[in-house]
């Protein structure tokens, strides 16, 4: 990827910052520079450039999002984002639902987990929202599978799990305008996949690691 | 505006004052923190040192109250109105449906509020946030369609609204008041409210510490006694008493607003921590740290700032 951060990026990283004055806890780990697949509960459109702008400078140059293709390539101002500013992955949503047949999904659904892998590299980390879509805010939903197999094909790479409240509140989904609270966000402690942990029982832990990061408690 | 307040020889006595008092207590702190021989938790210690760095700050808002005029004061009120608002939505439950009630309550009644006492248009902004906002609040959440705990959600909007925003807002307006003789003088009504509410707060506190032992309400605030409140308030309103050539009042009259000062703010301590226990919080600044606690230091100046300053508009303005 190109150094450096994109000046628009750093922009709507301090407006998001002063709307949501966001108060960061490391409760599970400290920041660090070695690579890392962030996820978390996914409730607004402000949580990626929340938690990207928590994240130490030197660190969110090499930090990109996982953003879904169908939505951020709807209009010519979506698109911009996720390609110039914030550099994002895009990535299909729901390929396993759509595909024709099995053969098909699993190759899709394959190159996607390629696809997320090459966005690692060698240097970078990862903004992943696993439940695919945002929810109300009231509990975390289920995980979609993409991170079990990203897991399982990078292992090297730190799995973080963040926890953001209020955020639901401050910008919900259908909202255009945000209202000023305060949101908390939470950095957990770094999990991974046990060996032999099939699928299901690992997205429920790692769905468990998020929601247990809760502070105030369901709004 | 700037040099009126520089001159003006009573206020700078009276704020000298409050600065001494603040440089004491400063240093009293200091010492409690290092010196352990004395039977003083430490958590007492550090509650003390906190209040005293609000007052430091209250200090600094009113420095800019003197510096920018009553324009900037209110500028300076609106932004602690808007941020004691913001903690308060905060920890009191909303739901989806409130969402465009509370864009509007942030960004047009608040702003709004303000600046129809910067153009002291007094008829309107009395009726502002108790009645305009009170029916369009309801209406508002109506029109979203949720109706769910729709009772409790107008009233806990409307309940933060005349708080953070009603309430505190008539203490900048004490600055609009145009009180024949006392010309320039203005900034010394809020001073003196300030000084007696807040050390209404810490007397009562203190005495509390010392001789109390009837709890008023344990439920709510386990703290108060009834030696506290009835020693802090009798002191508070003797110093306030004691203030009086700094105020358009004769001392009789200095000490019933004093009084008055002192039951209010006790009464706005009470309420808001039942509130904080509604919601099931001990302070509003514990769970948000270091962008909380507006609210725990301004909860009794938000109840004796609008009775004081419709007082003093009924009695000394013709």
């Amino acid at each position: 990827m190109s150094e450096g951060i994109h000046p628009i990026a750093s922009l709507l990283a301090a407006v998001a910052r002063g709307i949501t004055g966001v108060q960061v806890q490391w409760a599970g780990c400290e920041p660090d520079e070695r690579q890392r697949i962030y996820f978390a509960n996914h409730t607004s459109h402000l949580d990626f450039v929340v938690l990207w702008s928590a994240l130490p400078s030197e660190i969110r140059a090499k930090t990109r999002p996982i953003a879904a293709r169908d939505y951020w390539e709807e209009t010519p101002l979506r698109r911009y984002l996720v390609a110039n500013v914030f550099n994002a992955v895009l990535v299909e949503r729901g390929v396993m639902s759509k595909a024709k047949s099995h053969e098909d999904a699993k190759f899709v659904s394959r190159s996607l987990i390629e696809d997320m892998a090459a966005a690692l590299g060698e240097e970078n980390s990862l903004i992943l929202f696993p439940e695919g879509t945002r929810g109300s805010g009231e509990k975390v939903g289920e995980f979609r599978g993409g991170i079990y197999h990203l897991a399982l094909r990078r292992p090297d790479v730190e799995l973080v799990p963040a926890f953001m409240e209020n955020m639901n509140r401050i910008l919900p989904k259908g909202e255009y305008f945000p209202v000023p609270m305060l949101s908390l966000l939470t950095f957990g402690k770094p999990i991974q996949v046990e060996p032999g942990e099939d699928k299901d029982a690992f997205l429920e832990r790692a769905r468990e690691a998020v929601s247990s990061l809760r502070r105030i408690g369901p709004a | 505006m700037m040099p009126a307040a520089i001159y003006d020889f009573k206020l700078m006595v009276l704020f000298g004052g409050v600065l001494c008092l603040l440089v004491i207590l400063t240093a009293v702190g200091r010492f409690l923190k290092e010196d352990h021989s004395f039977n003083v938790s430490r958590s007492t210690v550090d509650n003390f040192n906190a209040q005293i760095a609000a007052w430091w700050k209250m200090c600094v808002v009113f420095v800019l109250t003197l510096l920018f005029g009553s324009r900037g004061s209110l500028a300076v009120f609106g932004l602690l109105s808007f941020l004691a608002l913001r903690e308060y939505m905060t920890l009191v439950p909303t739901r989806r449906g409130d969402h465009r009630t509370l864009f509007w309550s942030f960004f047009v009644i608040m702003p709004l509020q303000y600046y129809l006492v910067g153009v002291q248009r007094y008829t309107f902004f009395a009726i502002m946030i108790p009645v305009l906002a009170y029916i369009f609040i309801p209406s508002s959440i109506a029109i979203a369609g949720d109706t769910a705990h729709f009772l409790e959600r107008a009233a806990k909007i409307q309940f933060g609204l005349m708080v953070c925003g009603y309430c505190l807002s008539h203490a900048p307006a004490l600055l609009l008041l145009k009180i024949p003789g006392f010309e320039g003088h203005e900034a010394r009504l809020l001073l003196y409210l300030g000084i007696v509410d807040q050390m209404n707060d810490l007397l009562q506190y203190v005495w509390g510490k010392l001789i109390g032992k009837n709890k008023i309400a344990w439920r709510v605030s386990p703290d108060k006694t009834w030696e506290g409140f009835l020693g802090g308030m009798v002191t508070a309103t003797a110093l306030g008493t004691l203030l009086w050539w700094a105020t358009p009042f004769t001392p009789l009259q200095s000490a019933g607003m004093s009084f008055m000062i002192c039951i209010l703010g006790s009464a706005g301590g009470l309420v808001m921590s039942a509130t904080k226990r509604d919601i099931g919080i001990k302070d509003f600044g514990a769970v948000i740290e270091r962008r909380g606690g507006i609210l725990d230091r301004i909860d009794s100046l938000c109840f004796a700032a609008p009775i004081f300053f419709h007082l003093v508009r009924y009695y000394f303005v013709p």
